[in-house]
């Protein structure tokens, strides 16, 4: 069990290049704690696989080094590094019997058969399988085989980490649920790193100590949820965490105030001037408004549409062009097609080309 | 209880199907055997002789000799052929420029027509004039397929290697290629060899292309004519006469009807045998303990 370090990793599919538009993985820094749960959150090819590659030796890196502890192992194979994966389908070796395919890891290491044994059978009462264990491993269903590949990950008790590429994919909702408390407890149990890559961020959340976010071969944040959700360093990760995503609107800023669409708000901190050529944006949750009566001191909007989702309606209004999402519980007071749109100025922040700026507090 | 409809209009939906067939098999096999229970003496007078063509074909030593023959061919062209071709396909690249390459210099040889391969063969072989034969004899080494039986069934397994191989590594390859990355991928973390990785995943997901290969090959060996009849027309003596051959000799050589349809209809049933054989078989390997769990 190590702590894993990425030095200045870069990757790019075509080889060494001087375009940066090659890479699918930007140049990045980061250190996975030994025991620690991570989530890799991200759109679909944003490099998420990719980095899980480098880490388990899969892809060796364009640029940079991989680290265990001290020891630079980024030219190590796949095989001595002692690592576990998991990938998005299902991989069973058909031949075999779940009992063949959960001990065949520790088999190919030499293991003895005493030794397997009782480790199999253990694991299979976890994970579900006693029933089917002399059962040909193809003759089960998609979420068996992949309780199978999940197994043969967590066979071995002495890996560095525990890498899933999407596991649950392919797995009925209500399972997903019970594997991934299962996967969870195991965590406890057993103290392994582990690295989860989803793009479903309630797995995300749920699962993990630290998310980190990638968007298009960078990482945007790393974070707790709360901190994902309270404070996105990046337009990005507003709009990919939270349902809805982040309000983020152009305005104008100058020192404590914003103008959106001509009218003027007052934050709580003080902004240093910045180049009015950049992109300035201001960001809210749709949690963090709220609607007034018309004629109340906040932005004159229209509302659009209202949906009902059970808990809460999200309301959908307008200045001019710009749209906001609000979540709102009661709109009893509302009459009429207008109202105020009241932002919380203590959930207010500020983006100047997508990335969080921090003002002087008032 | 719901009465089940039956509907009469069906028969005609199936006409069709039972006319193609009926014409392209059926008949002209019904021809066959009514050939091989008469006999005739030309003038188109025919006379019944019931099973007497079957019995004394079963007894001929001609006939054990063409068939003993027929079959050590075909094992012999089947145990070089798949080894071979997978081995082949195996190391074929995956990707880039050499694919293209490999693909088009595999296809090659299964584009050239049988007849036209005998007579490559024939000639290339010839001591007087024939790259081979001539270089094996500048050698000092004994090669005549002419004279030598040996040389004779050594030039025709080669030559079956060279046309045919390169349908099994066809069929493996693409066997090969339809296996998820993925799969591979497992295999390192697992820490498998490299004969794991061939012998638990390679192989199991290539046996279906495998059957199909083993099937074509069967049948298309045990049914071999023109390239021995091209060769060496059976000889020399008959140690190249295979069944196909001999059959040929006795309908059209000897004029002998009833028992060439006698032996044309074991020949049939022969190969139906065999590859019904095969195909249990190899569909059912991997499949005996599937009933272990539920």
């Amino acid at each position: 069990m190590a702590n894993i370090t990425l030095k200045d990793i870069a990757h790019s599919y075509t080889g060494e290049s001087d375009n940066p538009e090659d890479f699918a993985l930007k140049k990045l820094n980061l250190t996975w704690r030994d025991g620690g749960a991570y989530a890799l959150l991200g759109p679909s090819g944003c490099g998420k696989t990719t980095l899980l590659n480098i880490i388990s030796g899969l892809l060796h890196p364009t640029r940079g080094e991989v680290r265990f502890d001290d020891r630079d192992i980024t030219n190590q194979p796949t095989e001595e590094r002692n690592i576990a994966q998991i990938f998005q389908f299902p991989v069973i070796y058909d031949t075999m019997t779940v009992f063949q395919n959960l001990a065949f890891p520790l088999k190919n290491r030499g293991r003895s058969g005493k030794e397997i044994e009782p480790r199999v059978i253990e694991l299979a009462g976890i994970l579900g399988l006693e029933k089917d264990l002399y059962t040909k491993a193809q003759h089960l269903t998609a979420d068996s085989k992949q309780k199978i590949s999940l197994g043969r990950g967590l066979i071995r008790k002495s890996v560095n980490a525990i890498l899933f590429d999407e596991p649950l994919t392919v797995i009925d909702p209500q399972l997903k649920w019970e594997l991934r408390s299962q996967l969870k407890f195991l965590h406890k149990k057993f103290g392994f790193t582990m690295i989860y890559v989803t793009h479903d961020q309630t797995e995300a959340l749920t699962f993990a100590d630290e998310v980190i976010v990638m968007y298009e071969g960078s990482i945007v944040q790393v974070g707790t949820p709360e901190a994902l959700f309270e404070k996105p360093e990046h337009t990005f990760v507003g709009y990919f965490i939270g349902s809805p995503g982040m309000n983020v609107c152009p305005c104008e800023l100058q020192k404590d105030r914003i103008l959106v669409e001509g009218h003027e708000l007052v934050l709580n901190s003080t902004y240093e001037t910045v180049d009015p050529s950049a992109k300035i944006e201001v960001g809210i949750r749709p949690e963090h408004l709220t609607l007034a009566p018309p004629d109340t001191n906040g932005l004159p909007v229209k509302i659009i549409r209202v949906d009902d989702i059970g808990r809460h309606k999200i309301v959908r209004v307008a200045i001019k062009e710009r749209e906001f999402n609000i979540v709102a519980s009661d709109l009893s007071e509302m009459t009429g097609g207008m109202c105020s749109l009241i932002f919380d100025i203590d959930h207010t922040h500020m983006y100047v080309n997508d990335h969080l700026i921090s003002g002087e507090r008032k | 209880m719901i009465a089940k409809q039956v509907n009469q209009k069906a028969w005609f939906m199936v006409l069709p199907v039972f006319l193609v067939v009926a014409f392209s098999a059926i008949i002209p096999l019904l021809t066959v055997v009514n050939y091989s229970v008469q006999d005739t003496f030309g003038n188109n007078q025919f006379f019944w002789v019931g099973m007497d063509w079957f019995r004394d074909l079963i007894h001929s030593e001609r006939f054990h000799d063409a068939f003993f023959r027929q079959i050590s061919f075909s094992a012999i062209i089947l145990a070089i052929e798949i080894p071979l071709g997978i081995v082949i396909a195996l190391a074929m690249p995956k990707k880039g420029w050499g694919v293209p390459v490999c693909l088009i210099s595999m296809a090659l040889p299964l584009l050239i027509p049988w007849n036209v391969v005998g007579t490559i063969w024939q000639i290339f072989g010839r001591v007087d004039i024939g790259l081979l034969g001539h270089t094996l004899a500048a050698m000092g080494i004994d090669y005549n397929y002419t004279q030598d039986p040996v040389a004779a069934w050594l030039t025709i397994i080669v030559m079956d290697v060279w046309h045919w191989t390169s349908l099994v590594v066809l069929l493996c390859y693409a066997g090969l290629c339809s296996i998820p990355d993925a799969y591979y991928q497992a295999a390192k973390i697992d820490g498998a060899s490299r004969i794991a990785v061939f012998r638990y995943i390679q192989l199991p997901k290539m046996q279906r292309v495998l059957l199909i290969a083993v099937l074509l090959r069967f049948m298309d060996s045990f049914m071999i004519y023109t390239e021995p009849f091209v060769i060496t027309g059976g000889g020399p003596g008959n140690s190249t006469t295979f069944m196909s051959i001999d059959l040929v000799k006795m309908a059209i050589g000897q004029f002998d009807l009833g028992p060439a349809a006698a032996m044309s209809l074991i020949y049939f049933l022969v190969i139906l045998l065999l590859s019904w054989v095969f195909f249990t078989v190899m569909s059912n390997i991997g499949e005996e303990s599937s009933n272990g769990g539920s």
